[in-house]
């Protein structure tokens, strides 16, 4: 798939010579060493992404790792000092000004941590700001600002002004300012952050929900991990403003590139990130019809690791499980349906943290389905308890460290 | 014997006072012509209205802008100046006031915005708006007289030298105080330098632009009864002659009628900036 932004090389030094700090990076030196010599401080440092289209993609650090740096780099409300950045196959970086603003108006759309709304202008004017800017008249600019401002349940709050509204409520109205445009790239700076818990997790639902409806390419910085795992389709985890790794969070997780990243892992609940369709087996299990014979049976688990077969329907749908032990019980011509367990099926999605209750209580593996019904593996006891045992010593690991 | 040292600045100055009569007499005689048309057009046209239509005007503005406490005071303060006789003064002393602070607001305001965009710029209008704040206003008479004779039109010319600065200073300020993300945010809706000033910048440093306005008024009015001495008239006239005839009771009817009107102006110059609190939201 063709990345929607490419970003090659991309330097940042702020200081009184850009030029001479960046031939010192990459020289080698660290930032502390240029900043003691030269006074130029590092904002980004070598930086190479590909964000796909329609993908959730965090940037995540501490602060002063150089992800609001790098964000506004990519729509130039920051001068790069070296590289390029393309959006569709066009060079940012060299856009005259005319061109950046065409970018802007049309293409790209920004979210800010303080939500940087207009208190002079009322709701629905804020949300209509970018479209005024565009040169969109009063009448069709509103109506637009208004089904945005439905988008994000606002819309009874049109005629209010920024300063009546809470917190989580002035940023929806920064989110509908940014879905006014219809834009097909959102970069969000630390969008949520400023929010309580709890509308934080309101407004990441939100975030996702939008997604659902109409998929955009998000850029969405932030320093939270949860937040990051939870709408995240993936990750770039920055350092001293070099991205460190990419990935998605379960990549990441399950091979952090250094300790930096590593420690940031540190205390995030797997069992939350994982799911049933991660750790099942689906290959080599024999898949059985209902009037299978014992002997047949027998015959197809004796080839496969596993002790275990699945009785489907014509159309792959889970019926039962067939725990190969109690074959012995029968004759060879009766049918292996007989002894077959019909556990109750779980769904792909679900969280790693909710799946040892179920394996209490179940004499075989469980069996793990899709959205239609279909099976599609099983998660059997050994594996669940590896996982689990992963989560722990990480856990572990992270403590001693 | 010592010998003393003496720069001649006082030399300079007139040196310089008559280069300029010399040498600039078709630029000096253009302003006086439009101060002078501007001052006019404000006494006309506030003359020609009939007193009570432009007190109803005044009570009208500070019962609506301000409270309708204030539109009682405003009632009871303009029936005590035409109770004075002094109805014409005042309204001479407004018109100056008013045409002297349009001009210092005119050439205040886009000084303002260009101190605010570069730092060049502030660093060598900010002394000169330091001089001129810090200069007794009675100095700015002298040139004025040389340069425009007496009358109304140097008076004006002195007032608008003497109220520039707070605007100027005001409208830098507000415009280099507005948060930085909401700059960001003009900039990446795709605001141009003329859309980000109109409709990011001036309206968010709207309320600091509104104090310097209000301030210039407020030294407009101040330099206008000063300018008195150079014949500019008004309100400053009648002070003047209470104190040439040493009448009390005349220089303080003035000197009340002057601080009537101010703090009418103030209040009502005050208010502009204010969001008007919306009757009946909902």
């Amino acid at each position: 798939m063709e990345p929607i932004i490419r970003v090659r090389e991309l330097y940042k030094v702020f200081g009184p010579d850009p030029a001479e700090g960046l031939r010192m990076l990459q020289e080698g030196l660290d930032k502390d060493a240029i900043f003691e010599r030269t006074g130029n401080t590092v904002g980004v440092r070598d930086c190479s992404l590909d964000i796909g289209e329609g993908e959730i993609f965090v940037v995540m650090g501490l602060s002063g790792s150089g992800k609001s740096t790098l964000v506004r780099l990519l729509n130039r409300l920051i001068e790069p000092t070296a590289g390029t950045v393309e959006v569709r196959g066009q060079n940012v970086t060299a856009m005259s000004p005319r061109e950046l603003i065409r970018l802007r108006t049309e293409d790209l759309a920004m979210v800010f941590q303080s939500f940087a709304l207009m208190p002079h202008k009322t709701v629905i004017d804020n949300a209509a700001l970018g479209l005024e800017i565009a040169g969109i008249g009063r009448a069709r600019r509103r109506e637009r600002a208004l089904e945005a401002l439905e988008q994000v349940g606002l819309k009874a709050y049109a005629r209010s002004y920024p300063d009546e509204l809470s917190g989580g409520m002035q940023q929806r109205v920064g989110l509908a300012r940014a879905l006014a445009t219809d834009p097909s790239i959102m970069l969000m700076d630390e969008a949520f952050s400023a929010l309580d818990p709890l509308i934080r997790t309101e407004m990441q639902d939100r975030l996702l929900e939008l997604q659902r409806e109409h998929r955009r390419t998000v850029v969405f910085i932030s320093h939270d991990l949860d937040e990051a795992i939870r709408i995240g389709d993936r990750i770039a985890i920055m350092q001293g403003g070099e991205v460190v790794q990419v990935g998605t969070p379960k990549e990441i997780i399950a091979a952090p590139a250094n300790e930096y990243v590593r420690s940031f892992f540190h205390g995030v609940d797997i069992t939350q990130v994982f799911r049933a369709g991660d750790i099942m087996d689906s290959a080599d299990i024999p898949l059985l019809a209902g009037d299978t014979s014992v002997a047949e049976a027998r015959n197809r688990i004796a080839r496969v690791p596993g002790n275990e077969a699945v009785i489907v329907d014509d159309d792959g749908r889970f019926r039962s499980v067939v725990p190969g032990k109690r074959l012995a019980e029968l004759t060879p011509d009766r049918s292996a349906s007989e002894v077959a367990v019909t556990a109750e099926p779980v769904a792909e999605e679900m969280p790693l943290a909710d799946l040892p209750g179920r394996a209490a209580h179940s004499p075989v593996s469980i069996p793990v389905i899709d959205g239609d019904g279909r099976f599609c593996g099983l998660v059997t006891l050994p594996r669940l308890v590896e996982a689990l045992d992963r989560n722990r010593s990480a856990a572990t690991a992270n403590g001693d460290a | 014997m010592e010998e003393r040292i003496n720069i001649p600045v006082g030399e300079w100055v007139e040196t310089a006072v008559d280069w300029i009569l010399d040498n600039l007499e078709p630029a000096l005689d253009g302003i006086a012509w439009f101060l002078g048309l501007l001052t006019n057009s404000f006494e006309a046209g506030l003359t020609a209205v009939p007193a009570w239509l432009l007190a109803l005007v005044l009570v009208g503005l500070s019962w609506w802008r301000v409270s309708w406490r204030f539109g009682i005071f405003a009632i009871l303060a303009l029936g005590l100046i035409l109770g004075m006789d002094l109805w014409d003064p005042t309204v001479k002393t407004l018109s100056l006031v008013l045409a002297a602070a349009l001009v210092a607001l005119l050439i205040g305001m886009p000084l303002g915005v260009a101190m605010s965009r570069s730092n060049t710029v502030e660093a060598m209008v900010r002394p000169v708006l330091d001089l001129m704040q810090t200069m007794p206003p009675f100095v700015y008479l002298i040139p004025a007289a040389i340069f425009f004779g007496l009358g109304t039109v140097p008076g004006a010319i002195a007032t608008v030298v003497f109220c520039m600065p707070p605007v100027v200073r005001l409208t830098n300020l507000g415009i280099r105080q507005v948060n930085r993300e909401q700059i960001e945010a003009g900039l990446a809706f795709g605001c141009n330098r003329r859309q980000l000033l109109l409709k990011i910048q001036l309206p968010l440093a709207m309320p600091s632009i509104m104090a310097g306005i209000n301030q210039t008024i407020m030294l407009a009015l101040s330099m206008v009864v000063i300018a008195s001495m150079i014949g500019a008239g008004g309100l400053g006239n009648t002070v003047l002659t209470g104190i040439q005839r040493l009448d009390v009771g005349l220089g303080f009817e003035g000197g009340l009628g002057v601080v009537i009107l101010a703090i009418l102006l103030d209040r009502i110059t005050q208010s502009v900036g204010q969001r008007r609190s919306r009757a009946g939201a909902g």
